[in-house]
């Protein structure tokens, strides 16, 4: 169990001494928040949606969970090919708790992430319909940040070096987050494309989010809970596997 | 304290250790020699559990490291080739993290993390991030974090590649003194025959994944009749160079280096 708590909290000393990063990884949900916002909100409006910022805002945070959590399991190939994961897989500690410690890490810096954006898209006009139900989103928060910190821990332990980053960026991680919903409505899809968004674990992490911070949901909380969890426990297998495989 | 009969690692057709057999005594420091390439590496994987051997049998105070690992890495420290330390945590704190994994009870880590960084000079700065450190204090760290959980046997791989003369001559003497005070056994390799000559108590020398020669600096001067352990070393694996071929790891480390200016 110590082992598991102090590599949890190296990836949380690591975020906090990484200030100039914090701020950088603002960057980009900011530019979706404020020109996707405010840049579609008048067609948005005129088609009897209501406001796109309040509808666009979960996505965001989404994202903002989705990427964090991917990239903190890919700093395990940084680790890897440049030191300190010899240094734990030697340790005489089961290698399941050397992985859970650092998902558990890298999952918790995401969640910090999404909430810090959180408090950018209400600083920009984001209302959430019922503050009782904002602690809902953040169980969200959290499963969005299991499920891909799994993924990102699968993929980081079973790449070999950098080289496959890009591969894995553009035909993974975007697809995640464009097929998700997070920018537009699921309802009235096209067949192919309501397809692919309802086989992107994503969807159902925003379409939380929706339902509780805006009261109105496609799948359903419930659907969402369950879809996750079983994602989640999944990947957090398949991830235990691959890190079980790594050589050094 | 440590044995190894006949281990052998093939890696497809290529043998990389080739039915090596050598014993180190307790409080030994037993210098492993051999040019890039060689099998010292591969050997040090194999006797610190990163590696399954091929075939063979080794032991580690008494223990089959393949049977049981963790008690096994419990018993033993490695400093490894590249660094591993965790650059932007203190040493402290990169200290304090090995002392958990390995089950050092909190009292005994604070002290010994206090009694170490004192000895390898490092106790004043040891609130600053180890990015900022230079190559010697990083490998002085590593070196102390190695002895943390009191091993029993330490596994050092080329611990001054890149090191000056001074830092050097530091790190010996240091580790020369825990040797003493401790009677840690000291597994170590280097591409310094002169560093071999003055530290070791025995050597062994291995090329082409074989054991050529093994004893002390003087038996195996004596034996080849030379009289440095460099001639010696020359004599027993030939004056030609050897092209160990690089890996795609190897390329990406090199090319980290470059661009990290030597931080990493």
């Amino acid at each position: 169990m110590s082992a598991i708590y102090i590599l949890w909290l190296r990836e949380l000393k690591r975020y906090t001494r990484s200030r100039v990063q914090i701020i950088a990884s603002l960057g980009q949900p900011m530019l979706y928040l404020m020109v996707l916002g405010f840049g579609l909100g008048p067609v948005f409006q005129r088609a009897g949606s209501g406001s796109y910022l309040q509808f666009v805002a979960p996505g965001v945070i989404g994202m903002t969970v989705l990427f964090s959590s991917i990239f903190s399991g890919l700093g395990l190939l940084w680790d890897r090919q440049f030191g300190f994961l010899k240094e734990t897989l030697v340790a005489p500690v089961p290698r399941l708790q050397i992985m859970i410690g650092r998902t558990l890490g890298g999952a918790t810096v995401a969640v910090i992430q999404g909430l810090l954006v959180t408090l950018v898209c209400v600083l920009a006009g984001f209302r959430p319909v019922k503050l009782t139900m904002v602690p809902v989103a953040l169980v969200f928060m959290m499963l969005i940040a299991a499920v891909f910190s799994a993924l990102g821990v699968a993929i980081g332990s079973s790449l070999q070096d950098m080289q496959g980053f890009q591969l894995i960026m553009n035909f993974l991680v975007m697809p995640i987050f464009f097929l998700s919903g997070a920018l537009f409505p699921l309802a009235g899809l096209p067949k192919a494309l309501a397809l692919a968004t309802s086989a992107d674990p994503l969807s159902y992490g925003i379409d939380g989010m929706r339902s509780a911070l805006l009261g109105n949901a496609h799948y359903g909380a419930t659907i969402d809970v369950e879809v996750l969890v079983v994602v989640a426990v999944v990947l957090l297998v398949f991830g235990a596997h691959r890190f079980s495989k790594i050589e050094i | 304290m440590i044995r190894a009969s006949h281990l052998v690692k093939t890696f497809g057709a290529f043998t990389a250790v080739n039915d090596v057999s050598f014993e180190v005594a307790e409080g030994e420091i037993f210098a492993f020699l051999g040019p890039n390439g060689a099998g010292k590496t591969t050997t040090i994987k194999m006797l610190t559990t990163m590696l399954k051997p091929t075939s063979g049998e080794m032991e580690l105070d008494g223990l089959n490291p393949l049977e049981k690992q963790n008690e096994a890495r419990q018993r033993f420290g490695i400093v490894f080739q590249d660094p591993s330390l965790d650059g932007d945590l203190t040493a402290a704190e990169n200290m304090e993290i090995h002392g958990v994994l390995y089950h050092v009870p909190r009292k005994v880590r604070r002290q010994r993390t206090e009694a170490l960084l004192k000895l390898f000079e490092l106790w004043e700065r040891r609130d600053e991030q180890v990015k900022k450190f230079s190559g010697g204090m990083k490998r002085r760290l590593e070196i102390a974090r190695g002895f943390l959980h009191t091993p029993r046997i330490l596994f050092l791989d080329e611990p001054t590649l890149g090191l000056d003369p001074q830092s050097r001559n530091q790190l010996w003497t240091h580790v020369k003194k825990i040797n003493e005070t401790e009677r840690v056994t000291v597994f170590l390799t280097t591409h310094y025959m002169d560093e071999a000559d003055r530290v070791a108590h025995r050597v062994g020398v291995i090329d082409h994944g074989k054991l050529v020669a093994q004893g002390t600096p003087k038996a195996i001067k004596e034996e080849t009749g030379t009289e440095s352990l460099e001639d010696a070393f020359l004599k027993l694996t030939g004056s030609t160079i050897r092209d160990e071929s690089a890996g795609s790891a190897d390329q990406l480390r090199q090319f980290a280096r470059m661009w990290s200016g030597g931080r990493r």
